[in-house]
């Protein structure tokens, strides 16, 4: 039953392949082999750009890492040099890394790159464009995205918003130092042009999210084969349309917000700056009559749809995982299709829970809490869904299937300890402590980035015919599991103890230690969770590298495997591996629905989404 | 597999990709302006009675620009009528006069930023303010040295909140005249660009961004006039379906435009 | 480039391309429409221009003036989107997406300006 995998190199302007009969005449003359760039760098297929995005969001989520380590250093180890790489970094960066410590600017400035690297280079790449690039033409039964040129442009201006943030790591004044927020007036008075850079890599990057989005939802709504209706699209590509809808209407807001802090920062405007600003101790030589509020509200206008762009691809490809390895449909398809809609309308109008204490009355601020409590019901249906589709189900354990069920409490504990953050009362004290620190990486970094991990040991035998290797996998996914828990969890209780976000010393001025007399002072258990914390940071990078080494040795080395090793019904693992340019030699016919696994009287406990209709067959149930 | 539903509508949505992709573009430009027009009003709002500027801005311009505009989105339109029914000379006629209409709309534009560049607050060291157009700079003007002098054509006034409003019967009646100023007697001297005040800084930047779109607008309209009309021949369906998408994005042009005008120039 | 020059407006269309007369596209007609949409146009300018100009609404107070210009501007947008834009004979898809986004935009607008101006009592306004 399983076809040979045939190894067809993405050729770049071919039409369908076709066969090898010996009346074609003119067949290899005029195909002849794209060259390297036209292959692999300005390639306009897909399946080509979803790599390209992957293995660039990998690195930039090294990188973005490699940052934080040298952080929970100085917090731990306030001023003293970093082992090992403080040299190094003394003889890149100068001044700020003098001795090898980290000083506060270089603190703040790798604070404000490692957000902005993880979410807009690392995790939005990964989760969207690159499995999105990859999977969804493949899911739907399409050829290829609906404007290939248009996505080779969005890749490559992802590329060029990287090196324009990496780049600023290097100009005088070293990078952003306002944090991933960058707010005013802070980000415009700070003596770099790191602000500058920042704001044009910004525009860079949400033009390139802006492109992708349009080809998403183009592709999601014109190109679905003939039977595949909306209700038989697999979650995961519901997830990615709400997921670019949410980008699209949500993201040119802060490029508008964006270009004005630029005009602030270089044309000595102030948007932003309100009338009297001192800087400094001098009244600053600009006209005033600006608002910083108003970035903050253009900010997370965007900020917090974001933040739906960051999860609901990852829940996509954990809903598809546990569907294929419970071998049963998901619980609840409908309430997951109306759940999502829902997040993705809701995502737009929550947004100032991320700033009750910007003085805002109690009106305003009651509005944004009740559409917050209400976003977090759908959320809850979707895990709910999630974890209901576990029961009665014939679960397979494998390296993709245990990160999708890591994924499940970790979310539901990022997503819980959400609820007092949402409730404008409780957040008065916790707002800019190490809670929300603990809030958010609980739901991105052992949430989402677990999903990420699940999808990329779920595609890799599709992209590549093999699979990854399965104890070093299950290695990666235990001590991940085990690491991101050490890390994230001393942090809820740091941040109810006072301890304050940003702090580049690591909260020592303020520790019982050093102010014994004050009521307040950060008691001595959470300055020493510091050092957990660090040396947790550090096993968990370490767990990272069999995971990097068993990604490349698998390429070569790897169980070859068939076209569906993991027996999956949708229409992704119906195709050669991997997919040729084209993706299907014929338009896929669409008859069944996407979870359609032990259907009672099938011959097998799979049914493909594009097999042919069997008579005798009693069909699934019907999606509740 | 080709890529379908390139030329022929898809049936169950009733249109092609590349008008869905134009839409959702557009979509996305709304929000953008509408950003820029949020902070615009956002910050007009936040201002103290007679913070905000009026008639700073010469209507007779705007509305040279404004007819201009609408004429060239009525010439796209008929651009593509004409592509529809096959009539390519016509096609050719009518997106020639949009490009010149557009070319002529950026001309005024850089004529009227031009205005603003040279046009000065100066306030000086007897506490009035001199405020006028740049006529010259003497050779040997400079401000830290404070040598030389300048010469502006405009007026003199006791207080700043005398140029807020131009609209005013004393600003209207007001006489200007050529003024020498000697760099010594200058304070501090400043034209009004983006940094003069929150006004000007949302003018030029939300003008300045219409006219990058007008600008790229009218490249794509060139190019698809120009070389790109070679198309016309092998494949005019395809080729009038570009000129629909194109005549999607500079009629969005005009309709921000639309908004611009009334909000920048008339109120 | 000559072939461009000397074609024919009623040559017969291109194989495999639709008939011209199928899309009921008639050249006229169009420019008729257009025709009136500019008078309108330039009608709605012009009130526009003189509400500006006018003496309406208490001494400084602009609201009154701006509200009655803008509205004037919504109608004219109204003529080039439906109209020129043919948003009017335009699928439901493109419709849905817009509503949207304009809910969206007046979300934006409406809840920054009602979060800067509710204050808890006592606490700055400017």
């Amino acid at each position: 039953m399983e076809t040979t995998v045939q190894q067809f190199p993405p050729f770049r302007e071919s039409p369908a392949p076709h066969g090898h009969d010996s009346h074609d005449d003119h067949g290899h003359g005029e195909h002849h082999e794209p060259n390297f760039w036209s292959k692999y760098i300005f390639s306009t297929d897909h399946k080509v750009i979803g790599i390209q995005y992957g293995f660039m969001a990998l690195c930039f989520m090294l990188f973005g890492f490699f940052l934080m380590l040298l952080m929970r250093w100085q917090i731990a180890h306030p001023a003293m040099p970093v082992p090992f790489f403080g040299p190094i970094l003394e003889r890149i960066l100068g001044q700020p890394a003098a001795g090898g410590a980290i000083s506060p600017e270089l603190y703040n400035s790798f604070g404000a790159m490692h957000g902005t690297i993880m979410v807009f280079l690392g995790v939005v790449p990964l989760a969207f464009a690159a499995f999105g690039n990859y999977v969804v033409p493949l899911m739907i039964g399409a050829p290829d995205m609906c404007f290939p040129r248009i996505n080779m442009a969005s890749f490559h201006a992802f590329f060029l918003g990287g090196v324009v943030m990496l780049v600023s790591f290097f100009i005088p004044g070293g990078a952003a130092q306002a944090g991933w927020t960058s707010y005013s007036p802070l980000a415009t008075t700070i003596p770099t042009n790191g602000q500058a850079f920042w704001l044009v890599g910004m525009v860079l990057l949400i033009t390139s999210s802006l492109l992708g989005a349009v080809n998403f939802i183009a592709t999601i709504i014109q190109l679905r084969a003939p039977g595949m209706t909306w209700m038989r699209l697999p979650w995961f590509v519901w997830a990615q349309f709400v997921t670019a809808f949410i980008l699209l209407l949500a993201f040119p807001p802060l490029e508008a917000a964006g270009v004005l802090q630029l005009m602030d920062n270089v044309a000595g405007t102030s948007f932003f700056l309100p009338t009297g600003l001192a800087v400094g101790g001098q009244l600053a030589d600009r006209s005033g009559g600006g608002s910083p509020l108003l970035w903050q509200h253009l900010f997370w206008f965007l900020g917090h749809p974001e933040v739906y762009v960051l999860i609901l691809p990852a829940m996509g490809i954990v809903i598809e995982v546990i569907a294929n390895n419970t071998r049963k449909p998901i619980w609840g398809y409908k309430s997951l299709v109306y759940s999502v809609l829902g997040v993705g309308f809701l995502s737009f109008i929550v947004w100032a829970h991320h700033m009750y204490l910007t003085g805002m009355g109690q009106k305003i601020a009651t509005f944004f809490q009740a559409t917050t409590m209400m976003i977090s019901v759908p959320s809850v249906i979707i895990l709910t869904c999630m974890f209901l589709s576990l029961w009665g189900g014939a679960i397979r354990i494998n390296t993709p299937m245990l990160f999708a069920l890591g994924f499940l409490p970790m979310f539901g504990i990022g997503g819980l300890t959400g609820l007092p953050l949402g409730l404008a009362a409780c957040d008065l004290y916790l707002h800019d402590t190490y809670y929300i620190i603990a809030h958010f990486h609980y739901v991105v970094a052992p949430g989402t980035i677990f999903a990420l991990f699940a999808g990329v040991y779920f595609w890799f035998p599709k992209m590549t015919g093999r699979k990854m290797n399965e104890f070093w996998g299950r290695v990666h996914f235990w001590c991940s599991f085990a690491f991101m828990n050490i890390v994230f969890m001393p942090m809820f209780v740091q941040g109810i103890k006072g301890m304050l976000r940003r702090m580049s010393d690591g909260g020592i001025n303020y520790s019982a230690a050093r102010v014994p007399n004050a009521i307040d002072a950060l008691p001595g258990t959470a300055m020493q969770m510091n050092g957990v914390i660090l040396w947790a940071a550090i096993c968990l990078g370490i767990a990272q590298i069999p995971f990097i080494i068993n990604l490349f040795w698998s390429i070569s080395h790897g169980e070859k495997v068939g076209t569906n090793p993991w027996r999956a019904t949708t229409l992704d693992w119906q195709t050669p591996t991997p997919p040729p340019h084209g993706n299907f030699a014929h338009e896929p016919h669409v008859t069944h629905g996407p979870y359609e696994y032990s259907v009672p009287g099938a011959a097998e406990d799979f049914t493909p989404q594009n097999a042919p209709v069997e008579k005798n067959a009693t069909p699934a149930p019907a999606a509740h | 597999m080709e890529i379908p539903y390139t030329i022929n509508a898809r049936p169950d949505t009733g249109l092609y990709n590349a008008k869905l992709g134009i839409w959702l573009f557009l979509a996305s430009e709304v929000m953008l302006f509408g950003g820029l027009f949020s902070a615009y009003i956002l910050l007009r709002v936040s201002q103290p009675p007679g913070g905000w500027p009026h008639g700073w801005l010469d209507v007779r311009l705007g509305t040279v620009n404004t007819l201009l505009l609408a004429l060239s989105a009525i010439t796209t339109l008929l651009a593509w009528a004409a592509c529809k029914v096959r009539e390519f000379g016509k096609f050719k006629f009518f997106h020639a006069c949009t490009i010149l209409l557009a070319l002529t709309f950026l001309g005024i534009k850089s004529y009227e930023y031009h205005d603003k560049w040279i046009h000065y607050e100066i306030q000086l060291t007897n506490g009035k303010i001199a405020d006028g157009h740049l006529l010259e700079k003497s050779a040997d003007f400079d401000l830290a040295k404070k040598t030389g002098t300048v010469t502006l054509h405009g007026r003199e006034v006791e207080n700043h909140s005398e140029l807020m409003d131009l609209r005013s019967p004393e600003a209207q009646s007001a006489k200007l005249d050529e003024m020498t100023i000697a760099a010594a007697d200058i304070k501090k001297m400043e034209n009004y660009g983006p940094r003069h005040n929150t006004f000007t800084a949302i003018y030029f930047t939300l003008t300045g961004l219409h006219a990058l779109h007008i600008f790229g607008g009218t490249l794509v309209i060139f190019y698809l006039w120009g070389p790109g009309s070679k198309l016309y021949k092998t494949d005019p369906e395809r080729f009038t379906n570009r000129i629909e998408v194109s005549g999607l994005f500079w009629h969005f042009v005009d309709l921000v435009w639309i908004f611009l005008f009334p909000v920048l120039y008339l109120t | 480039m000559s072939e461009l020059k000397t074609a024919k407006p009623h040559d017969a269309p291109l194989t495999g391309e639709s008939e011209p007369h199928a899309h009921a596209v008639n050249l006229n007609s169009y420019i008729r429409l257009c025709a009136v949409v500019f008078v309108v146009v330039l009608c709605t300018t012009a009130a526009m221009i003189a509400t500006s100009f006018a003496h309406i609404g208490a001494g400084n107070d602009w609201t009154l003036k701006v509200a009655l210009i803008l509205s004037i501007a919504v109608v004219n947008a109204f003529l080039v989107a439906g109209y020129l834009m043919h948003l009017l004979s335009e699928k439901k898809l493109v419709y849905t997406v817009l509503i949207f986004t304009v809910f969206f935009f007046i979300g934006l607008v409406g809840l920054t300006m009602w979060a800067m101006h509710d204050f808890p009592p006592g606490t700055a306004s400017h």
